[in-house]
């Protein structure tokens, strides 16, 4: 199947997922199209990780389909490597390599998977970490970086390989008060670029603010989605409503 | 700054006290031996010196082979016990040592391999090789290599020390593979998914993000393995290699036997082995504390 920017680039359909006999995801249904911001949000154990974790073939899927720009990711035959040069993913925990500095974290994927050019990856590697305004932070070691700064070293690492689509694991759920901002900073310049961006998060302004389209799941399913400003306004179902109240 | 009793002040009774035993201090783990023998003092070599020549002149003052003239007779075997002798212990102990690392982690590698049917094999392997004793491994190899081998005509022999060195690097094949095996488990999962996620190969992941993180972490109870090996080298005299502790027991024999000389010989081969040994050891528990402050 071959993808046409007229369709969703991230196409999900009645998939279902299973951990031994905890079924963590009961049929959920989503599209993205180009371009477009979603975040997904609900209580924990909702099953949100899991299905962003889905997209990019992290975890497997037992029902249903799911394609990214036509690769058909539930396929057991699937080109994972193909997937993911397509797909950027940010963890709640950073995972930069301590052992290589915040330039190597950068350029490592492009020079080994891409085996691309060094000095032009370097290049590369320098503007995308002044992008995410780390200038001066090059050679430092991730253990010598603040949490929001490996997180925005981490965003970088993504960039490098020019994915179509960016997946936010909870990014800043581990990061301190003061250092969210510059980490969600970075996000909405991304998304203003017109990056595809799938986020799941607890940071319900920021959702409010960046989001095209918001997705509530619970307990495995998606209860309710529509524009922020609809869904946070008139959120019909009992189970969204009584989430945003203990939130907001 | 002012005490106050009872909150500052150091607690103490005359009373007996029965003090909650400490579990975890007495637990025995892999480096057990490397940590005690790191922390003796630095004047043991001096004490285990003292002790063997001064034990032997109590308990046989009586005798008509003086102390003296055994002290004396190991005077005169000394460059010779080195020379042949320890040396060759020292040479086991590396040849060992480097076969042994090279096939302990390639047997490590196939622990962690995606094949199930490598994976159980070195599993098997490991397990055979670690928990059998190392003196029974090293008879079925001198009994199961042939003396010689004939490869397109040439004859060549294959020495007992060399069997002795195949014998030791056995074990200590299947204990590296372990620490390979045991080095990459502990580095988070979370490592391979971020490499992972970027599209890296399996092959890419192990080689430039997970080994290279374990590195260090190896280092250390590499070191104590090349320690327990070296210790266990006299064990090759009883295959009837011609080191230290073999040489030691033909110098004797050839002074007559005189039970006055056990001690000043034996004590020199334990004060050895004891010199060569005790830096690796401190050098051993330094890095081991090094590197798990850093991690």
């Amino acid at each position: 199947m071959t993808w046409t920017p007229d369709q969703p680039i991230i196409s999900i359909k009645d998939v279902h997922k299973s951990f031994g006999d905890l079924e963590v995801l009961k049929g959920v249904s989503l599209d993205v199209m180009k371009g477009e911001v979603i975040c997904i949000i609900g209580p924990s154990g909702s099953g949100k990780s899991t299905l962003i974790r889905c997209i990019n073939g992290l975890n497997d899927v037992q029902g249903g389909s799911i394609t990214v720009e036509g690769i058909e990711v539930h396929d057991p035959d699937l080109d994972k490597l193909a997937l993911r040069k397509k797909v950027g993913m940010v963890f709640q925990q950073y995972n930069l390599f301590p052992h290589k500095t915040a330039l190597e974290n950068v350029m490592m994927a492009p020079l080994l998977v891409l085996k691309r050019d060094k000095a032009q990856v370097e290049e590369e590697a320098r503007a995308l970490i002044k992008k995410v305004r780390l200038e001066g932070k090059e050679n430092s070691y991730p253990g010598e970086l603040s949490g929001g700064q490996q997180q925005r070293t981490a965003i970088a690492r993504s960039l490098a390989m020019n994915p179509d689509v960016m997946l936010f694991d909870e990014v800043t759920a581990a990061l301190d008060p003061e250092t969210v901002k510059e980490v969600l900073v970075t996000i909405k310049d991304l998304a203003a670029e017109g990056m595809t961006c799938i986020l799941v998060t607890h940071e319900m302004g920021f959702a409010k603010e960046i989001a095209d389209h918001i997705y509530f799941t619970d307990r495995g399913v998606i209860v309710e989605h529509g524009p922020p400003s609809t869904f946070f306004e008139r959120a019909s179902d009992p189970r969204t409503r009584e989430f945003l109240s203990q939130i907001l | 700054m002012k005490t106050i009793p009872g909150v500052t002040a150091r607690a103490s009774t005359d009373l007996p006290v029965l003090k909650p035993f400490d579990v975890a201090a007495h637990s025995p783990d892999s480096m057990m031996m490397t940590r005690w023998v790191a922390g003796l003092p630095w004047w043991s070599p001096a004490a285990i010196l003292t002790i063997s020549l001064i034990w032997p002149a109590i308990a046989y003052a009586q005798s008509s082979y003086s102390i003296g003239q055994a002290t004396e007779a190991l005077w005169r075997w000394m460059p010779f016990l080195l020379r042949e002798g320890f040396l060759l212990n020292v040479l086991i102990s590396i040849f060992a040592m480097l076969i042994g690392t090279l096939a302990g982690a390639a047997l490590g590698l196939g622990q962690i391999s995606i094949n199930k049917w490598v994976r159980r094999f070195a599993w098997f392997a490991t397990q055979l090789f670690r928990n059998s004793p190392w003196l029974v491994i090293l008879f079925i190899v001198l009994l199961a290599l042939p003396f010689e081998v004939r490869i397109f005509g040439t004859i060549m022999t294959f020495p007992d020390w060399w069997k002795a060195v195949i014998g030791l690097s056995l074990p200590v094949m299947a204990n590296i593979s372990e620490i390979v095996r045991g080095a990459v488990a502990s580095v988070p999962t979370a490592q391979w998914e971020a490499s992972e996620s970027l599209a890296f190969s399996r092959r890419q992941t192990l080689w430039r993000i997970i080994l290279p993180q374990c590195f260090k972490r190896m280092i250390p109870p590499w070191m104590n393995w090349y320690a327990i090996l070296t210790m266990a080298t006299p064990l090759c005299s009883l295959l009837g290699v011609q080191e230290l502790i073999t040489l030691s027991r033909q110098a004797m024999e050839s002074e007559n036997n005189h039970p006055e000389l056990l001690m000043p010989f034996y004590g020199f081969a334990l004060l050895m082995f004891f010199i060569y040994c005790y830096p690796i050891a401190r050098a051993t528990i330094a890095l081991e504390r090094r590197f798990s402050v850093k991690l």
